[in-house]
């Protein structure tokens, strides 16, 4: 494409941390007008590579390379002090968490002027100007209001805009982006996506981390895939993602659910477990004809809003859920998926119309009628770890669960909480570690275990394997196929995650402002969406689709 | 690998030392000790003042109450460690039976401080929208009032004693804990956490009981260490005011109280009293740190 020097070279770069290595031998180069995407799961190294590269790889830690260019400046024995003058002004970086990387108390101009003002660049009102300039460029409506807005008056889609737009403001040769998209819907996503698209287009070179290969498809040239800080594959987009040679890559692209179809398994671990795979779900028609385990109509609720109208957030809502079967809840943030799924649970009273369970008045019995039935219905969560006791031990937590809150003696309940550890996949010596220790994974399996403990029916999942890696999201959405196929649980499955919800659901339901836009059987309306806002959702759903 | 590369960027030093200071659990080497030298400094200040109140004859060569006015404002010396008040009263060993009216003041203080806090925050936080609504009325009445007014006021009522000091430090200090007791307990009872126990059937008083409270009391019990040196220093400004022990009665308080007539002439009756209460303050202060630093590993 271009013949001119490469903007960002690095040869065998290590990084260690005292005696810890965590990038071992690290090569690649970014040329101007090109997206290298660095691919691996948490701890691979990638993150630490991208800091390094402009001198915040963070106290006590060793860097060392070759050859390490940066925009055109040698960044071997640079001083922090000159570092100043390189980030901003020749690399753009962009953080994964714009709302904790944005100070919430200034605006949002004042922000990106600081970097303008920083580095010298005109006067104050063509600093204002260029300020408007930047915001619109980045897809900002009313660029010159939201200037004077600050990060928590902004959307998350907004928010990270700003702050991509703080990264680019002045004209980077380099721009470096650390999982920019991983914490935001899917269609704010693809319009993140293809803003950076475009900034590639214009001449920037590009460095993007992710560890979901299907985020980066769309816009990367080449893909270096890490594991354990090495670089194990690289090569053009096509190529990787087309003919993948090194077993990780493989792992990694098999585990994006995106058109698997349903009960494939996404993980090499999960197909290779030591537990058979039983029969085909031959059950779940022909119970699906039955009474519905789970059956919400017209459920409404409304919050008051200070100073404000009332926010109605969930708008007469009704679904079936039956035996053995997942319904699947898709939308992005503030659709009323986790409102509904609360009122599903008996949390939250619904302002108009009723749930049921197995036939019965759920939500309109008061608790202390539900709580002699709750053990029919249990639920696990986005964060596992803010759902437990931080005081209790993995074992703890599951005596607590099996013996109704009586007691937390894990012994005595030895043989059941070895049994439900072993039915997640955890191996029994983890009773005994705090759920702190544990990784994201694990946790998540632990809480499957605890809900499991009192021999639910129904499983209420809101977005279970959102905060986890693709390669250990697979993991999970396979245990739960696997646990339901066992056990014939039904799942209400909640997701803002589409490829998520085809693979695991029977049914859909698309929500959009608090309402059913959209409801059926899983393929047809994936195949043939009716609803505008479906398709919309599709579009913007990340396949593996390289880049032409 | 190659060995021509050279170092690049060492990390910011200070950061990196800081890091590299904190001693690894169970280590006692030289670094370690130096480190861990004013906690280990407060744990022998407080355990020698509790000694005292505990067993306060073993450690004392006199009767604090004995006179001997041969002997009075002797300054510190081999007879006499902390030198004599103007009665020829051994200060060292009034201090050392002093250490029990003032300790048990400000454990009893912030015991019914804390307990009142308990009861007031839990209601509050859990009670509902009235309860907290009244709660919190009351709780700003007594937050208007400066916490000594408050003290005197209820002295005045009562009228001065032990018993009248304890009770009055411990009121004062309870609006604070109980705002804080409260908004942890609020905090808790909108977490996942507590969900999570709903979702498995389990009442509200349980979840009270099993997940909210002793969750809510462990940043508690770092306040109350902290308010322990703190009610202890309120106790002694009650008895310098005259209003706690009566007069021959060896407490710190009272004794400042009485040597600060003679600071010209003998200021060993005022500086080693003193002394005392700061210790005891800033020993507990250290100490309610090193937990509140425990608490968050």
């Amino acid at each position: 494409m271009n013949a001119a020097a490469p903007i960002l070279r690095v040869e065998n770069l290590d990084v260690s941390f005292g005696e810890t290595p965590v990038v071992l031998d690290v090569s690649f180069t970014v040329n101007p007008g090109e997206c290298l995407a660095l691919v691996g799961e948490s701890g691979s190294g990638k993150s630490v590579t991208a800091r390094s590269l402009i001198g915040l790889a963070g106290p006590g830690s060793a860097v060392r390379a070759n050859a390490l260019e940066v925009a055109g400046v040698d960044a071997r024995g640079v001083s922090q002090r000159a570092w100043r003058s390189i980030r901003g002004k020749r690399v753009g970086f962009i953080l994964q968490d714009a709302l904790t990387s944005l100070d919430p108390l200034r605006k949002i101009g004042k922000e990106i002027d600081d970097a303008l003002r920083l580095h010298g660049s005109g006067s104050g009102a063509a600093r204002a100007a260029r300020v408007v300039r930047l915001l619109e460029s980045v897809g900002l409506d009313d660029p010159v209001r939201r200037a004077g807005q600050r990060s928590g008056e902004l959307s998350g889609g907004m928010r990270q805009r700003a702050l991509i737009a703080s990264a680019i403001a002045l004209d980077p040769a380099l721009v470096i982006a650390d999982e920019p998209t991983t914490a935001l819907d899917a269609t704010i996503a693809a319009q993140v996506m293809d803003l950076l698209g475009e900034l590639r287009a214009a001449g920037s070179g590009m460095l993007l981390i992710s560890h979901d290969l299907a985020a980066v498809a769309k816009v990367a040239d080449s893909i270096a895939v890490m594991q354990g800080g090495r670089i194990v594959e690289s090569g053009p987009a096509e190529r990787i993602l087309g003919d993948p040679q090194h077993p990780y890559t493989r792992a990694l692209l098999a585990a994006v659910p995106a058109g698997k179809p349903r009960f494939a398994p996404l993980s090499p671990a999960s197909s290779t477990a030591s537990t058979p795979r039983p029969d085909p779900p031959q059950g779940s028609q022909a119970q699906a004809g039955c009474r519905p385990v789970l059956r919400a109509r017209a459920l409404s609720k409304s919050f008051t809003v200070p100073g404000g109208p009332d926010f109605a957030a969930v708008k007469d809502v009704g679904f079936e859920l039956h035996a053995g079967r997942t319904l699947g809840v898709v939308g992005e943030s503030g659709s009323g998926k986790t409102t509904t799924a609360r009122m599903a649970l008996g949390l939250l009273a619904p302002d108009a119309g009723t749930v049921e369970l197995f036939g019965e008045p759920w939500s309109q019995v008061p608790e202390a009628a539900r709580r002699t039935r709750r053990s029919a219905l249990g639920a696990i969560y986005q964060d596992p770890l803010s759902s437990f006791d931080p005081r209790l031990s993995a074992g703890s937590l599951l005596a607590d669960a099996l013996s109704f809150g009586a007691t937390r003696n894990p012994r005595k309940h030895l043989a059941r909480i070895h049994e439900l550890l072993a039915l997640v996949g955890l191996a029994a010596e983890l009773a005994g570690r705090n759920p702190a220790t544990l990784s994201g994974g694990q946790r998540q399996r632990l809480a499957i275990a605890r809900a499991l403990a009192p021999n639910p029916r129904v499983l209420i999942c809101d977005e279970p394997v959102s905060a986890l890696d693709v390669s250990i999201q697979a993991q999970v959405l396979d245990l739960l196929d696997d646990l339901q196929r066992r056990l014939g649980l039904s799942y209400l499955f909640i997701s803002h995650d589409l490829s998520v919800i085809r693979h695991m659901s029977d049914e859909v339901l698309v929500m959009q402002g608090g309402a059913v836009v959209e409801s059926g059987a899983t393929e047809s309306v994936f195949t043939a969406p009716a609803h505008p806002y479906t398709r919309t959702l599709l579009a913007a759903s990340p396949g593996l689709a390289p880049r032409r | 690998m190659s060995n021509k590369r050279p170092v690049l960027s060492p990390g910011e030093p200070v950061l990196a030392q800081r890091t590299a200071n904190r001693p690894a659990p169970g280590t006692w080497g030289p670094k370690a000790l130096a480190v861990r030298l004013p906690l280990l400094l407060s744990a022998a200040a407080l355990a020698f003042f509790v000694l005292a109140a505990l067993v306060p004859n073993a450690l004392a060569p006199f009767d604090p109450l004995a006179i001997n006015p041969a002997a009075a404002f002797s300054p510190p010396g081999s007879a006499h460690l902390l030198g004599t008040d103007e009665s020829g009263r051994d200060i060292y060993s009034r201090i050392i039976h002093g250490s029990r009216p003032s300790l048990l003041i400000g454990a009893a203080a912030t015991a019914i401080g804390l307990g009142l806090a308990l009861l007031l925050g839990t209601i509050a936080g859990f009670g509902g929208k009235w309860l907290d609504f009244g709660v919190g009325r009351i709780l700003e009445v007594l937050f208007a009032l400066p916490g000594l007014l408050l003290a005197l006021v209820f002295i005045a009522l009562a009228g001065p004693g032990v018993g009248t000091t304890v009770v009055a430090v411990g009121l004062t200090t309870a609006p604070g804990y109980a705002r804080m007791i409260r908004a942890q307990i609020i905090a808790l009872r909108t977490s996942p956490m507590v969900e999570a126990a709903t979702v498995l059937g389990r009442s509200r008083t349980r979840i009270l009981a099993t997940h909210i409270l002793p969750n809510a009391l462990a940043p508690i019990a770092v306040l109350g260490t902290l308010g322990l040196g703190q009610a202890v220093v309120w106790a002694a400004s009650l008895s310098f005011l005259g209003l706690g022990a009566p007069p021959p009665a060896p407490e710190w308080g009272a004794m400042l109280s009485a040597g600060r007539t003679y600071l010209a002439l003998a200021w060993w009756m005022t500086f080693f009293p003193g002394l005392a209460i700061v210790l005891v303050a800033a020993a507990s202060t250290v100490l309610s740190r090193a937990l509140k630093t425990a608490g968050a590993r």
